[in-house]
Formats: structure tokens, C-alpha cells, sequence
């Protein structure tokens, strides 16, 4: 489970860190797009394309189909199906940080107190 | 005299909520157990913001933490992450700063796809109602955001070392 999930946040660091990527990523998001699409959208060859496509794919960002001659990108398979459970991770993540930031308010209301009774 | 809370007793936890409010904003709201400006000032110093902003759980690294706090300024957060092959940059101007209750910041390393966030706090009977408000220029930036951030298992910890920045990134897919 850990192995799987650390070669998961590999695969998509790996998958983000280039801005063609992101770009394909955003552009998905509009609309679903063939590797020729994007190939021109982004002035790449077809090569050069499917190389990122695939590299989208294997992180689980993108899915590809083939009809006929025709290979269709989209977002996913994580996609918006997965919308709730992405709002329990974004909470859960600003869940953390509040309860940091209660202890650093905690910290500074108890500092005060103490430079309120040395005044 | 800088006693560490860990052996301090835990204050009353309060609620973290998340809600996608229309197809271009999310709200998170909890209340902080201070008053309003206290919490200002733990989200506008940057020495107390770097205590809080990256929760040890994400395994992320604040390496440096730029905040120059008034209407124009600009901020700047560089993390770095085990698993990340490169430092990565957030940063954006303030585009309004009212001491004690609102803060309003842009998003630039996103590019278009950037959202606007505004923080209010308010405060009732010594504690603070924080609400953060991020609003995403087109339905489309924010549904990359969630799609690229999805991974089914919103329980793993790991998996919120990802998102985190998975969803920072997927904002930034606005850059060409």
C-alpha cells in the first residue's frame, strides 16, 4: 500500500513538473482533445506528444480511448466523480493547518498574558 | 520562555468545513480559538505563517516564505518535497489588506487559471471565525484543480502529500 502510494506521488511529481503537461492538463479540462489536437495546440510533434500523454496516463491524470484511427484524451480516471472525496483531502489538509494555527494563536495569546503582567 | 505546547492541554477542537459553493468557488471555514488579531498576525508575519501553512503531515518543506503585507505586495513560498524532482515557487500580490478582519491575495504562479482568495475573520467572544474564499477565474480551473488532485483515498496520508501539491500544480496549468 505505502509502495503503491509513494510510486503514485512519484509518478505525479513527475507527471506535473513539466509545463506541457499542465498545459495538456488545463486544456483537457475545457474539453477532450486527440493527440493530434494537442500535438498542434502546443507545437509539438505527435511523438513528442504521446510521450507526455503517456506519461499523463501512467500518473492517472489522463485517459486515452482509440476509435478507429483516433486516440481521445480526457481527465482522469480520477476525475470528478471524485469530487467529494478531493473536498475530505482539502479539508482534512486546511484541518491540519488550523490546528497549527490555533497553537501558534495559543502561543501568542499566552504570550501576551505574560508581557501584559510584566508592564 | 518559549515553552513548546505539546504537553500544554489541547483547547476545544473546533470544525474544519469545505464546500464548493458555486462551479468557481470553494469555502473553508473554521473557527480559531483567539482573537481576530491574533490570527492576523499568524497570517501576516511570516516567521508565525511558516509555523502553520505547511502541516508536518504533508512532509513538505517551506525552504523560504516572503510576505510583504500591503495592498500591492507581492509574496512569495518556495517548497520542496522529497518526492519533488525541483523547489517549486507559489506567489501572487495582496490585493487588500484590512488589519485584524480581511485579505485579499492572487494566485500567479497559476496563471490565468489562478484563483483569488479572500480570508475574513471575525471575531465573537475571544475567538475568531475564519472563512477562506477561493474564487477560480472559469469552472474549468477549478474542476482541473479537483480532477488532477482526485486520487480516491482523500484518508492517506500520503496521498495528502500529493494533493497538496497536486492541486497547486494542476492551477499553475494555466502557465504555457
Amino acid at each position: 500500500m505505502v509502495q503503491h502510494a509513494t510510486a503514485r506521488l512519484d509518478a505525479s511529481f513527475a507527471a506535473l513538473s513539466d509545463a506541457t503537461r499542465r498545459g495538456v492538463l488545463e486544456q483537457l479540462g475545457r474539453a477532450d482533445a486527440s493527440i493530434t489536437d494537442l500535438a498542434e495546440k502546443f507545437h509539438m510533434t505527435l511523438t513528442g506528444m504521446k510521450k507526455h500523454v503517456g506519461v499523463l496516463e501512467r500518473a492517472g491524470l489522463v485517459s486515452t480511448e482509440k476509435v478507429g484511427r483516433v486516440r481521445t484524451c480526457k481527465l482522469g480516471p480520477r476525475r470528478l466523480e471524485d469530487e467529494t472525496a478531493w473536498i475530505e483531502w482539502y479539508r482534512q489538509l486546511w484541518d491540519a493547518r488550523f490546528d497549527a494555527l490555533d497553537q501558534v494563536v495559543e502561543e501568542l495569546k499566552r504570550k501576551e498574558k505574560v508581557d501584559g503582567r510584566k508592564k | 520562555m518559549d515553552a513548546r505546547s505539546e504537553s500544554q492541554p489541547t483547547p476545544m477542537k473546533n470544525r474544519t468545513t469545505v464546500e464548493r459553493k458555486s462551479e468557481r468557488e470553494l469555502v473553508v471555514t473554521r473557527t480559531i480559538n483567539g482573537p481576530a488579531r491574533l490570527v492576523f498576525e499568524a497570517w501576516t508575519k511570516p516567521e508565525l505563517f511558516k509555523r502553520w501553512w505547511v502541516p508536518k503531515s504533508t512532509g513538505l518543506s517551506l525552504l523560504s516564505c516572503e510576505m510583504d503585507v500591503r495592498v500591492g505586495g507581492k509574496y512569495r513560498l518556495v517548497f520542496s518535497h522529497p518526492a519533488a524532482p525541483e523547489p517549486m515557487a507559489f506567489y501572487g500580490t495582496y490585493l487588500e489588506v484590512t488589519p485584524h478582519s480581511r485579505l485579499v491575495w492572487t494566485n500567479d504562479e497559476a496563471g490565468d487559471a489562478g484563483q483569488v482568495s479572500t480570508v475574513t475573520f471575525e471575531e465573537k467572544a475571544g475567538k475568531t471565525l475564519v472563512v477562506l474564499h477561493d474564487l477560480y477565474p472559469s469552472k474549468e480551473a477549478l474542476d482541473a484543480a479537483i480532477a488532477s488532485g482526485s486520487t480516491g483515498d482523500g484518508t492517506d496520508e500520503t496521498f495528502d502529500q500529493l494533493d497538496e501539491f497536486v492541486v497547486t500544480l494542476a492551477a499553475s496549468a494555466g502557465r504555457s
